[in-house]
């Protein structure tokens, strides 16, 4: 089929209606750019968690003590997970595929330096967690081994600690205090970026024999102080069910319990975490694209009356081209090629707008996402919008060359 | 009716117009023969039936009933695809109401036809801007219809109807938006043609137009009340013209309150 042949007479056909062509083209370019924005901003929100959480490394376990689960109140049931469980998880002997254990005991406390004081999420733990969760330190270190087992009075501060209370982030060797005790700054973890999720801006970390006999009043458990959680490392992401496996065993054997107990402790893991962030942003995309397919549909019927207020015009040029000879395939090809034309245009300029919002909004400082479009986004909105033009398009030409020329060129 | 010298041939052709519960009867049992190379003129009062005749003629209605054959072949037993080659090829139709594209340029106006009849890029060009200089209009190629007088438009159309080089031209009204003079021209140019072989069937309320063909066939109320010759038909005496007596009382006059009747028809 030579469709090229009909390229001129649609292009003169467009040329010569032009308001008709940018009103069609309006609609098309009003739905894909409407369609590609919102599933882009889905997408990016969506790649925006993911890459955080997976950031903070895919093979981190979570063990917290379970609490009301039993049927028992949250608040008066005991807290069983102490130290005690923190030094048998730490022989690799019992737990292979973990490996490294990182306890915290933490709340939210005051911290002063000078006249200034601020609130902090203030958390004992060990060395390990600095590599278990992944920090980054931006001025001095994080906790030594050595520091841990002396119970040193040293604190590592987030940014916005920092600049609470010196107003500047190069605090190295400054002193603050908690619960009266002075401690010694020894580093500055790397300003997080993001004011949400796994941020540790306002945390301080101190060595968590520290938190446990001097700064909170925590209670035991047996003997040994409790912990508010347990972060572990897997060797490996494949790993990360073995591990916790070992671990769930470990803990049920040392908590006593029988075959037919519930843990009084969970276990979470990153890969789960993900699980769960990916049904939430599938909900929440399948709800940005029934608002894309609605601003698809408000593009299609804006096509649609242009394309129905324009079929007597366009009736009267179909009779008057058959009456000159027009074949009714001749016809149909041309309103075909000419759709074409005017969908492909004004897609094709739907999604440049659409990359400009996305270019824009990646310039706007501190913009929480970025506008990612995707190929499927892209490839279904051309084609929805694509779909209204050829079928509206062809409408009248299906309907004028069925009549008899002059029927047609009487139309009214 | 079989000789090779009849082009178009009609029996008892009738179009009868549905508008909701009343019937118009356009046309009531026309039987016409026309030969290759006639010069015809039909005339008759407004609502006669011309208009309607001539679309049947000109391959874009259908009668309601009755046969009409063009070339032997029966009109109702042709495909569409032959229709259209037909009405490409062989027709040149005028329009009454000019019927031009909105919007595009003269000599894509008159480009149309060769188009459909494969005639592609600078040689369709060529031939359009040619026919639009047999009639006049060599200097307006490039206006759209909007920026061109009644009179300049028709003279588009006009060059529509002719440059496949048909060999059947019909013409509704051709001279009605046109000055004397163009109006002359336009004719001239026409009889031209019909000296090199084409075939005219022209309609008008003009009598000096009706006087100049060969033939002259009468309407009124969707019959043929006279028909001055033509094949099967014996010229009935009169002039060099061939015109008859009846023929010429029926032809209305003066003419400019026909033309006004007429605008009025078409306005509604
Ligand atoms: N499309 C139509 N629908 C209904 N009636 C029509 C239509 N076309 C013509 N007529 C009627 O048919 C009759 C003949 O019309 P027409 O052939 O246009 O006459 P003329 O060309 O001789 O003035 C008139 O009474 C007219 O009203
Ligand atoms: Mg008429």
């Amino acid at each position: 089929m030579k469709l090229v042949r009909y390229f001129p007479v649609a292009v003169s056909s467009i040329r010569a209606n032009k308001m008709r062509a940018s009103l069609t083209m309006l609609g098309i370019i009003i739905g894909v750019a409407a369609v590609l924005i919102i599933l882009g901003v889905g997408r990016g929100a969506s790649e925006d968690i993911l890459g955080e959480v997976a950031s903070q490394g895919t093979t981190r376990l979570t063990i917290s003590p379970r609490t009301g689960s039993n049927g028992d109140s949250a608040g008066s049931s005991v807290e069983t997970l102490t130290m005690g469980d923190v030094r048998t998880l730490s022989d690799p002997a019992f737990h292979p595929d973990v490996r490294q254990v990182a306890p915290q005991y933490g709340g939210s406390i005051q911290v002063v330096a000078g006249n200034e004081n601020t609130r902090a999420r203030v958390t004992g733990t060990t060395a390990a967690y600095a590599d278990v969760h992944k920090l980054e330190i931006a001025e001095g270190r994080f906790l030594t081994e050595d520091e841990i087992t002396q119970m040193s009075s040293v604190i590592v501060i987030g940014t916005t600690v920092a600049t609470d209370l010196f107003g500047r982030t190069q605090v190295v060797g400054e002193s603050v205090r908690i619960s009266g005790e002075p401690f010694t700054v020894v580093g500055v973890l790397e300003e997080s970026g993001n004011a949400g999720f796994g941020s540790n801006d306002d945390s301080g970390f101190i060595p968590i024999g520290v938190a446990h006999g001097r700064v909170f009043n925590v209670p035991r458990y047996r003997g040994e102080y409790v912990v508010t959680s347990i972060s572990a490392d897997a060797v490996s992401e494949e790993r990360v069910d073995a591990a916790e496996q070992q671990i769930e065993q470990t803990l049920r054997l040392r908590h006593g319990l029988g075959a037919d107990d519930d843990s009084d402790f969970s276990i979470s893991t990153q890969a789960s975490l993900l699980d769960t962030i990916g049904s939430v942003t599938s909900t929440l995309t399948l709800l940005l694209s029934s608002i894309a397919a609605i601003s698809l549909l408000v593009g299609g019927i804006g096509i649609m009356n242009i394309m129905l207020v324009s079929v007597t015009e366009r009736t009267k040029e179909i009779g008057l081209r058959k009456a000159l000879g027009a074949h009714t395939s001749d016809v149909l090809l041309q309103f075909l090629v000419e759709s074409l034309v005017l969908t492909l245009l004004g897609g094709l300029i739907g999604i440049a707008i659409s990359y400009g919002a996305a270019a824009l909004v990646s310039r706007i400082p501190g913009f929480p996402i970025d506008v990612l479009i995707g190929i499927d986004a892209l490839v279904m909105a051309l084609g929805v919008s694509a779909g209204c033009g050829l079928v509206f398009g062809l409408y009248p030409a299906m309907r004028a060359t069925r009549l008899d020329p002059i029927v047609a060129l009487r139309y009214e | 009716m079989t000789d090779s010298s009849v082009l178009i041939d009609m029996q008892n052709l009738t179009k009868v117009y549905q508008m909701g519960e009343t019937k118009v009867v356009a046309l009531d049992g026309v039987s016409l023969s026309i030969d290759e190379g006639e010069y015809v003129a039909i005339v008759g009062t407004s609502g006669s039936g011309k208009s309607t005749l001539m679309n049947i003629v000109g391959l874009l209605d259908r009668p309601t009933d009755g046969v009409y054959q063009i070339r032997g072949q029966s009109a109702g037993e042709l495909t569409g695809r032959q229709l259209a080659d037909l009405r490409n090829r062989e027709i040149g139709f005028v329009f009454q109401q000019f019927n031009l594209l909105a919007r595009a340029p003269a000599w894509r106006q008159v480009e149309l036809p060769l188009f459909y009849a494969n005639v592609a890029g600078s040689a369709a060009r060529e031939r359009a801007l040619e026919t639009l200089a047999q009639v006049g209009l060599a200097d307006r190629a490039d206006h759209k219809p909007e920026e061109l007088s009644g009179g300049q438009q028709q003279r588009v159309a006009i060059a529509r109807a002719l440059v496949n080089r048909p060999s059947l031209l019909l013409a509704d009204e051709p001279t009605g938006a046109l000055d004397t003079r163009t109006g002359e021209e336009v004719l001239a140019l026409f009889e031209k043609l019909h000296e090199e072989g084409l075939t005219l069937v022209i309609i008008t309320h003009d009598q000096e137009v009706a006087e100049r063909a060969r033939r002259v066939i009468t309407m009124r109320d969707g019959v043929v009340i006279s028909d001055s010759g033509g094949a099967g038909t014996a010229a009935a005496g009169g002039g060099s013209n061939g015109l008859s007596e009846p023929a010429l009382a029926s032809l209305p006059r003066p003419v400019a309150i026909v033309q006004v009747e007429e605008k009025v028809y078409e306005a509604g």
